[in-house]
């Protein structure tokens, strides 16, 4: 019943799917897995790296993108659609600059993106994008930090702490135990590395971490660093576990 | 008039591209969303060619007049912008009114001035008063006064050469504080301090200049604006009516005052100076409530004024020596 109804995009099912975004939707769940995490005065950025293969350069493969001096995104899914839709977002900064005298808001080219997403939902003869995003920033002349997310509908939202991409679920999960109202830098940032790390299996090499705080200060954390907070987790671990132990001193008698 | 724009007729002008998917709009939403609203314009090969012979003086098709007369001001200053403007409306030498509004409310914190065509600065800063509203409606707050005078100039850029008529003031208080833009149909949009516009501005000027300073009191500014166009409306035939000031201030603008300019009550200045002894000697302020007229020819510069109180009463020179 459903194969007659996928497809054609513009074609509404009986019990009202639109077939086609919800296998974008899909599409999305393949890519690789992106953390978004709000802390007080700072929000992060990280993303599972695929395996760089022998022979490729992995420069030039980028997941987080910069869409301005104040607006950075990452996405999941299909990275030929991130490109598209990246350069469109970057050409609706400037000409917001141009017209406007002003950077744009992180919710204002949060809406966009969202409505180009959208529009390819409503059109003949063309495919739905296969990539969520998240976007991060910061308001012009403003310190509060902001985390947007997108995804094929066209849907956007604000959120504290949000992941895309593979195994979401799981990872959103965790984020909703663990997130707190007001983290500091250092704790986002290990909230982060954490949650990716319990879809990323091989560790350090394959995390990429950017951190964004007032006033256009972007990191970009380097793979030792990135290490030196995963070993700092894994201590932490070996603690928690330590004491959760039946103890081989106090005995109840 | 058929045969007069049929000579101009060949194909209709594309304007805008069909916005097709597939070719992609490319990003330009937003340079869609702040740009013209599509309008009609001579249904010929060159319609600037076309509008030019009937809205240009001096040349031979010359058919609509349109009215310039004006003199209207506008200055920032540290509590805001004093906003004054005449009221004459004139078509070559007929007086068509003498109660024009020249100040356009565009919103209740965004003042607009009218110089050149009226009809032109009417239109334009309606559709500015909207297209300012629906960017408030869609970003949860009020629109910069940068933004809303490039709105302006960037929906009159298109009718560049097409016989637009309009140099007008845009002002306001937004969050870098008091603004002020002036932007014309000839496409420019500057920004600064002061401005004049209108065929009395070169009077206007002549007051206005010696008399400016950032420090100026709120009703020092109110009184400079109005002195200056009046003297304007003494000397331009197109200028006159009555004087309108209104100020801009944190919370918005307010209507200050309707002055006739018949009443000669402008011509001669009187200005209370208890503000500037305020400043200069406190001690004095507080003990002697003075209350001192000078002429206009002494108070070109403010911060002299204590020199020029000493210099006028040399009797209050040995009580004011001790401060």
């Amino acid at each position: 019943m459903t194969s007659s109804y996928d497809r054609a995009l513009t074609v509404f099912s009986p019990d009202g799917h639109l077939f086609q975004v919800e296998y974008a939707l899909e599409a999305v769940r393949k890519g690789t897995c992106a953390v978004g995490v709000r802390g007080q005065d700072c929000v992060v950025l990280g993303v599972e790296k695929k395996s760089v293969l022998k022979l490729q350069d992995p420069r030039t493969v980028r997941k987080i993108v910069m869409l301005d001096d104040h607006i950075c995104m990452a996405f999941a899914g299909l990275s030929a659609d991130a490109r598209v839709l990246v350069n469109k977002a970057r050409i609706e900064c400037q000409s917001y600059r141009l017209s406007v005298e002003d950077p744009v808001t992180v919710e204002y080219i949060t809406r966009y993106i969202a409505g180009v997403q959208q529009k390819y939902t409503q059109s003949g003869g063309v495919r739905p994008f296969g990539i969520s995003t998240l976007i991060i920033g910061f308001d012009p002349h403003d310190k509060t930090p902001k985390l947007y997310q997108t995804d094929p509908s066209g849907i956007y939202s604000a959120w504290k702490a949000n992941a895309i991409g593979r195994s979401s679920k799981t990872v959103r999960e965790f984020l909703e135990k663990n997130h707190k109202d007001d983290l500091s830098k250092e704790e986002s940032i290990k909230l982060t590395v954490k949650s990716l790390l319990e879809v990323v299996q091989t560790g350090a090499k394959n995390i990429e971490i950017t951190i964004m705080s007032a006033g256009n200060i972007i990191e970009n954390l380097k793979v030792d660093e990135v290490d030196k907070i995963v070993k700092e987790i894994e201590e932490e671990k070996k603690e928690a576990d330590k004491k959760k132990k039946p103890g081989t001193g106090a005995s109840i008698q | 008039m058929d045969a007069y724009v049929n000579a101009f007729r060949t194909t209709l002008p594309t304007w805008f591209d069909e916005n097709g998917i597939a070719g992609g709009s490319f990003g330009l939403e937003a340079a869609e969303e702040f740009a013209m609203p599509a309008f009609d314009v001579p249904a010929c090969n060159n319609p600037v060619g076309f509008l030019k012979t009937i809205t240009d003086e001096s040349s031979e098709g010359y058919r609509i007049k349109i009215q310039h007369g004006t003199t209207t001001l506008a200055f920032s200053f540290k509590d805001g912008v004093i906003v004054a403007v005449d009221s004459r409306a004139t078509a070559g030498g007929y007086i068509a009114s003498q109660t024009v509004k020249k100040v356009i409310e565009i919103n209740p914190y965004l003042l607009g001035t009218m110089a050149g065509g009226a009809a032109d600065c009417q239109y334009w800063e309606r559709d500015l008063g909207r297209r300012c509203r629906l960017y408030e409606l869609k970003n949860k707050e009020l629109i910069s006064v940068a933004a809303a005078s490039k709105l302006l100039a960037n929906m009159v850029y298109p009718y560049k050469g097409m016989g637009l008529s309009m140099g007008t003031m845009i002002t306001g208080w937004d969050k870098t504080g008091p603004n002020l833009f002036y932007v014309d149909s000839d496409g420019s949009r500057l920004k600064s301090n002061l401005f004049s516009v209108g065929s009395g501005s070169t009077f206007a000027y002549g007051v206005l200049d010696p008399g400016y300073d950032y420090e100026l009191d709120v009703n020092a500014a109110i009184d400079l604006g109005r002195r200056s166009i009046y003297h304007a409306t003494y000397r331009d035939a197109g200028s006159g009516g009555s004087v309108n000031v209104y100020h801009v201030k944190e919370g918005g603008w307010e209507f200050i005052s309707c002055d006739d300019t018949s009443i000669p009550d402008l011509h001669i200045c009187i200005l209370p100076f208890k503000v500037y002894l305020d400043q200069s000697a406190p001690q004095l302020a507080s003990c002697h409530k003075f209350e001192l007229s000078l002429s206009i020819k002494e108070l070109l510069r403010g911060r002299h004024a204590k020199q020029l109180i000493l210099a006028a009463w040399p009797s209050l020179y040995q009580i004011v020596q001790g401060f």
